[in-house]
């Protein structure tokens, strides 16, 4: 058991670092560009990846045998569309200023190339255990990554940090890091960062 | 650039004396006109600006050439001259702090994060510029000095189609960005350029006269467009930029002849009262392809 247990680590650990889904794949862009304008919906976007991409894991890598091979992309596709339309539900009903700010966003969850990928990759391949260990891996890689970028790009953008305002008055805030543009750069810096870390470890 | 010895051609090649160093110093040099102007008709406001500009793009690279074991290449000037030309683009009131990050972003994220001088795909001075217009657009478009507002003719044009007189507009005493307003001198220190063989007229002549052909087509004053707003500045310093631009002489025309239509574009129809910025900053995007399909061929070459 220890033996296998060291496996699962591994798998679970791959995804929040190793592999992980934007810094290394650069998966899921469009929601990683499109809705980090701040840490909250950053937050809330990379729970909600995070809630289809374990459900939707458990319950393909559990009926994988039973998908025939060439209909399996359409059958992801259905298993996921069913846990996004719930995560679209819940966040309208409990959290609607969450649900305005993310709006088109969250019904695109479905498009998301990181779920399908993983699916695909993984879940359709391993058992349930191991899948459920890389979707959690593999949802924190993304959650943080989501989370951080939003700080970052909230933080000079309006000077504050879950909407906590830091920065004074005398802060000019730096539009450009609410626009996409902002997005790309910090991206591109944060994989530059990651990349140099690294190599430092090696 | 348009020194024989530089041009791309085939074997056999002549060494020439010419260094990184000594062409960016004589750019320095070639850009003093016009930073006269600028402290002529802005008065000490102009001298803090560029040397805010300078300063921050100096310290920028030295302490990213320091973090990343680089060696500090701050004396080859062209720290400096993308400082001085990203000074030259800003609006007379802008806040010196702002400057400072606009040179920090012209040689961190426009020049060092691709492997600094000479690797590069943008004008570093432009990306500062692009940065700063997208990050600050109200202090970007103040154009007031000493309180006293003044919209640059380009806005005055887009706004209400009032002209401004020709000899004022070549001469410099409008409203405008520090060094875009003078085109007398920055004609004078592109002359000392050109003297020297350190740039390349294609790309200018060829940015310009479409500038003004395409104007005077679609009914516009020609002699309006080429000396109002960044063209001049543009045109014989930025889209000149020996990293940034092609290689081969068709490669030029294609570059300056592209960027003066999307200037154009951008004047006439576009939500920007000026489109130098982009127009150069989208031609720079096209040069790899046009190196590629403009690349002469080599003697004996069987097509």
């Amino acid at each position: 058991m220890a033996v296998k247990f060291k496996e699962l680590f591994s798998v679970f650990r791959n995804g929040i670092w190793k592999e992980n889904p934007i810094m290394v794949l650069v998966i899921g862009m469009c929601p990683t560009l499109a809705v980090t304008n701040s840490a909250e919906n950053g937050l809330a976007m990379g729970l909600a990846t995070a809630f289809v991409l374990i459900s939707s894991e458990i319950v393909i890598s559990t009926i994988k045998n039973f998908i025939p091979a060439n209909v399996r992309i359409p059958s992801f596709i259905l298993i996921i569309a069913t846990f996004v339309t719930f995560t679209d539900y819940f966040v309208k009903a409990f959290f609607p200023t969450i649900a305005a700010s993310l709006s088109i966003f969250i019904p695109l969850i479905v498009v998301n190339c990181l779920i399908l990928g993983r699916q695909e990759a993984f879940a359709s391949k391993n058992p349930v255990h191991k899948s459920i260990a890389d979707a959690v891996g593999m949802s924190i890689g993304f959650t943080w990554v989501l989370t951080l970028l939003g700080i970052i790009r909230e933080f000079f953008g309006m000077g504050s940090v879950f909407g906590l305002q830091i920065l004074g008055e005398w802060y000019n805030p730096m539009v450009i890091m609410l626009l996409p543009g902002g997005a790309f750069l910090t991206l591109g810096l944060m994989v530059g960062i990651y990349n140099h870390i690294n190599r430092e470890v090696e | 650039m348009n020194n024989p010895e530089l041009v791309v051609t085939t074997s056999p090649h002549v060494r020439a004396e010419d260094t990184v160093s000594k062409i960016m110093w004589s750019v320095v040099i070639a850009l003093l006109p016009a930073v006269f102007a600028a402290v002529y008709f802005f008065k000490a406001r102009a001298i803090s600006i560029v040397l805010a500009g300078v300063v921050g793009a100096v310290i920028s690279e030295y302490v990213f050439q320091k973090v990343r074991d680089k060696k500090i290449t701050i004396y080859d000037g062209s720290a400096v001259v993308t400082g001085m030309l990203l000074a030259l683009t800003l609006p007379p009131s802008i806040p010196l702090w702002t400057v400072f990050i606009g040179a920090v972003v012209a040689i961190v994220l426009g020049k060092q994060v691709f492997g600094g001088i000479g690797h590069n795909p943008f004008n570093p001075a432009l990306v500062g510029r692009a940065f700063l217009v997208a990050a600050y657009p109200v202090l970007m478009t103040d154009w007031s000095v000493d309180g006293v507002s003044g919209p640059t003719p380009l806005a005055l044009m887009k706004s209400e189609g009032a002209a401004t007189d020709t000899w004022r507009l070549f001469v410099g005493q409008i409203g405008g960005s520090l060094g875009e307003t003078s085109a007398l001198a920055l004609l004078l220190g592109f002359a000392f350029l050109l003297y020297k063989g350190y740039v390349n007229w294609r790309i200018p002549l060829g940015m310009i006269s479409t500038v003004f052909v395409l104007t005077y087509i679609f009914g516009e004053n020609p002699t309006f467009h080429i000396f109002a707003g960044g063209l001049m500045i543009g045109a014989l310093y930025m889209a000149t930029d020996m990293v940034s631009s092609p290689t081969t002489k068709n490669g030029r025309w294609i570059f300056g002849i592209g960027a003066g239509a999307i200037v154009v574009i951008i004047r006439l129809w576009g939500g920007y009262p000026e489109g130098v910025l982009f127009s150069i900053l989208l031609m720079n995007a096209a040069v790899p392809l046009i190196n590629r399909y403009t690349k002469p061929r080599s003697l004996g070459e069987v097509k």
